[in-house]
């Protein structure tokens, strides 16, 4: 079993405190989704684990089966088990998508030890027929010209083939469509099981339809505010956020926004 | 035969390396004509870079003696590495000397010409006549140019006639390994009435240092509904000058693509213009360039149109790296007269270090209404959030790094239609990035 423990993290942007001390511990076999309004912090939480450059933790700690993931770069970050499927995935021009990520592959191998192409080939059309996608964006640019849902497939279908620990995925159902939004989730329930753990971030709890947590947590004002089981969704869903607004006295739930 | 000019060339000289090409009179007197001018005329001025100073006139020898090859089993390792063994049509030039020409039955039988210039000028007299620096490439253009013609001492000769299309295409392999070697190559290409046809060409240095002269004109002519592919690998050594001068002509209907892979490691000033003459005509031009060392290099690109609904896309990527400096001039002109041209560029240059410069100037000439042109350039380092992407599926910043370099060179790299070259190409971006 692997964990992911966040204590007290507080983290900036351009000199603005984003996250006011999240505290949240995710072992593999659990599926945990982060709800809330926009601004309150989720995305900056996700990026903040995998390191994105333009956010800096000012304290806390997030470790990795009691490594120090703030220690390390992105890319051992990922070679330790993490993943973050993206809400705004890079373009990258020249590079095709198969290549990218036989590349992403390989650098968890040791030299001498690369994935034979066939075998890679073979990985890559199951996984990309599970997700309906056409075999021919294995060919195309990373990302370049992919409608919306196509890059939200496109990580989904990185996250199925790295096979990480801990994956976050930060809003990966926004701009999906039903058919999109059940075969990106089938996607992802494949994954589930004991080697993996997975935090969902999300403000639709329609997601949450397909894909069953196992626990639910609320974000508001950059912290974890309340957290519970599947049954949190359902109550979000039915009746907003106010009443949580309402039982903290929180008037306004977003963080580091101009007034 | 070696002949040693270590004093400047005499017109005794010309008349006497033309004579020895047993050249036609009338060649000999362009050549002598060319000199002379050259004398006068003064250097091209490429557009923000200043080769006053720049050595184009002294080389330690006109023309070298090199072995010829009688199959391919007898080229060198790395020259075999770019030439596929069941290459039908090619032409291998040693240092000066022409070493091997091979044109399939077929081709010869329809037509198609393949030759060393020499030979050409030899027995093809009217048709070079015709085409050699009279419309693309004029010898009395500056003093680059009249040198040009009158130390001629190497080139190949392409000609297609009219409706012959060749699918394989067409390879030629300038190589050098001589460091006393000049190379003023002249490159002639004519694609007669709805031919088509693709040229791939490698300059290839096996010796490190050079200490002569590139002066390389190459003349394209696609006329009516005929379509040239151009593509074309520079790997030249550091201590070569290099001057560098490509240009087509397109006549109605005709398309000129060019594929330039600049990897040359000399000071470099390349000139690759397109004459859109004919309506409906296209020029695509795709160049990208490895700047290293203190490599100082000119990359002007022009695309100039004179035809109705004529279509001119310029693409330049450049990397730029140690305190190597580059100037990328991209200029699309469109004449009174070529309504509903268009004229599309877009010139990049990634920095990789500090003291690396790069300098991206399109302009856009327009003197017609009825027109449409854009054009995008940029001047940066890798985008940080590209290698937070690649790095975030655990890819090391260094392959991130060369991902997104490739990525960016790729353009060329994937329109060359030879394996050998294409894997060449790459692997030497992959070396001068390192």
């Amino acid at each position: 079993m692997s964990t992911l423990v966040i204590q007290d993290l507080h983290v900036e942007i351009e000199g603005k405190e984003i996250l006011k001390g999240v505290n949240l511990t995710i072992n593999t076999s659990e599926i945990h989704a982060i709800m809330g309004p926009n601004g309150t912090g989720k995305s900056t939480l996700a990026s903040a684990i995998m390191g994105h450059p333009k956010y800096e933790v000012t304290s806390g700690s997030i470790t990795l089966d009691g490594e120090d993931v703030l220690e390390m770069e992105v890319d051992e970050r990922a070679r330790a088990g993490l993943f973050l499927a993206m809400q705004y995935p890079s373009e990258i021009s020249g590079v095709t998508n198969a290549d990218f990520m036989r590349s992403a592959m390989n650098a968890r191998r040791e030299e001498g030890d690369e994935i034979s192409l066939m075998k890679f080939i073979r990985e890559l059309d199951s996984k990309m027929d599970i997700l309906d996608m056409d075999q021919d964006m294995a060919q195309r640019y990373l990302n370049e010209g992919f409608s919306g849902g196509e890059k939200k497939r496109n990580e989904i279908l990185q996250l199925m083939m790295i096979k990480p620990t801990i994956a976050v995925l930060d809003e990966i159902d926004s701009g999906l469509d039903i058919d999109a939004l059940k075969v990106v989730s089938e996607g992802i329930n494949q994954m589930k099981g004991e080697n993996f753990g997975c935090l969902i971030i999300t403000h639709y709890q329609r997601l949450l339809n397909y894909i069953t947590p196992d626990h639910v947590h609320v974000m508001m004002q950059g912290r974890v505010v309340k957290s519970g089981g599947a049954e949190l969704a359902h109550k979000l869903e039915a009746e907003g956020y106010d009443w949580i607004k309402a039982e903290l006295g929180i008037e306004d739930e977003t963080v580091g926004q101009e007034a | 035969m070696t002949v040693e000019t270590n004093k400047k060339m005499t017109e005794q000289d010309v008349r006497s390396f033309s004579a020895s090409k047993s050249e036609p009179e009338e060649f000999t007197e362009l050549r002598v004509k060319a000199l002379a001018a050259a004398e006068a005329l003064p250097l091209p001025k490429p557009d923000k870079t200043k080769i006053i100073n720049w050595n184009f006139t002294e080389f330690p020898v006109h023309a070298t003696e090199s072995s010829t090859y009688s199959s391919l089993e007898e080229l060198p390792e790395e020259v075999k590495s770019v030439v596929d063994l069941d290459q039908k049509n090619l032409y291998i030039q040693h240092n000066n000397t022409p070493a091997y020409t091979a044109l399939s039955e077929d081709l010869k039988e329809k037509g198609v010409i393949l030759t060393d210039i020499f030979t050409a000028i030899r027995e093809h007299s009217e048709l070079v006549g015709k085409y050699f620096m009279t419309e693309a490439v004029k010898a009395e253009e500056h003093k680059l140019t009249a040198l040009h013609a009158a130390l001629l001492n190497g080139g190949v000769f392409l000609y297609v006639p009219k409706n012959v299309v060749i699918e394989d295409p067409i390879q030629v392999v300038f190589l050098h390994d001589d460091e006393n070697a000049s190379l003023f190559n002249h490159v002639l290409v004519v694609a007669d009435t709805s031919s088509k046809v693709t040229y791939v060409e490698n300059y290839f240095s096996t010796v490190p240092e050079a200490k002569g002269l590139a002066n390389i004109v190459s003349e394209v002519f696609a006329q009516d509904n005929a379509q040239v592919t151009y593509g074309a690998v520079d790997v030249l050594a550091k201590g070569f000058t290099t001057y560098v001068n490509r240009r087509g002509v397109a006549a109605r209907d005709a398309q000129i693509e060019w594929a330039l892979g600049m990897m040359n490691d000399s000071d470099t000033i390349s000139d690759n213009t397109t004459y859109l003459i004919g309506d409906n005509s296209v020029g695509d031009t795709k160049t990208v360039v490895v700047g290293r060392g203190s490599q100082k290099q000119n990359f002007t690109t022009q695309v100039i149109h004179w035809g109705k609904n004529s279509d001119g896309q310029i693409l330049k990527h450049g990397v730029m790296k140690d305190s190597a400096s580059s100037i990328f001039n991209g200029i699309g002109k469109i004449e009174h007269g070529a309504t509903k041209a268009n004229a599309e560029q877009e010139s990049r240059v990634l920095m990789l270090s500090p003291g690396a410069r790069g300098d991206a100037n399109p302009i856009l000439l327009i003197d017609e209404d009825d027109v449409t042109a854009g054009h995008a350039a940029s001047v940066g380092r890798v985008d940080p959030l590209q290698l937070y992407y690649l790095m975030s599926r655990g890819i090391t910043k260094q392959e991130a790094e060369r991902l997104v370099i490739h990525g960016f060179l790729a353009p060329v790299v994937n329109v060359l239609p030879i394996e050998g070259v294409k894997k060449q190409l790459t692997e030497v971006i992959e070396r001068k990035v390192r």
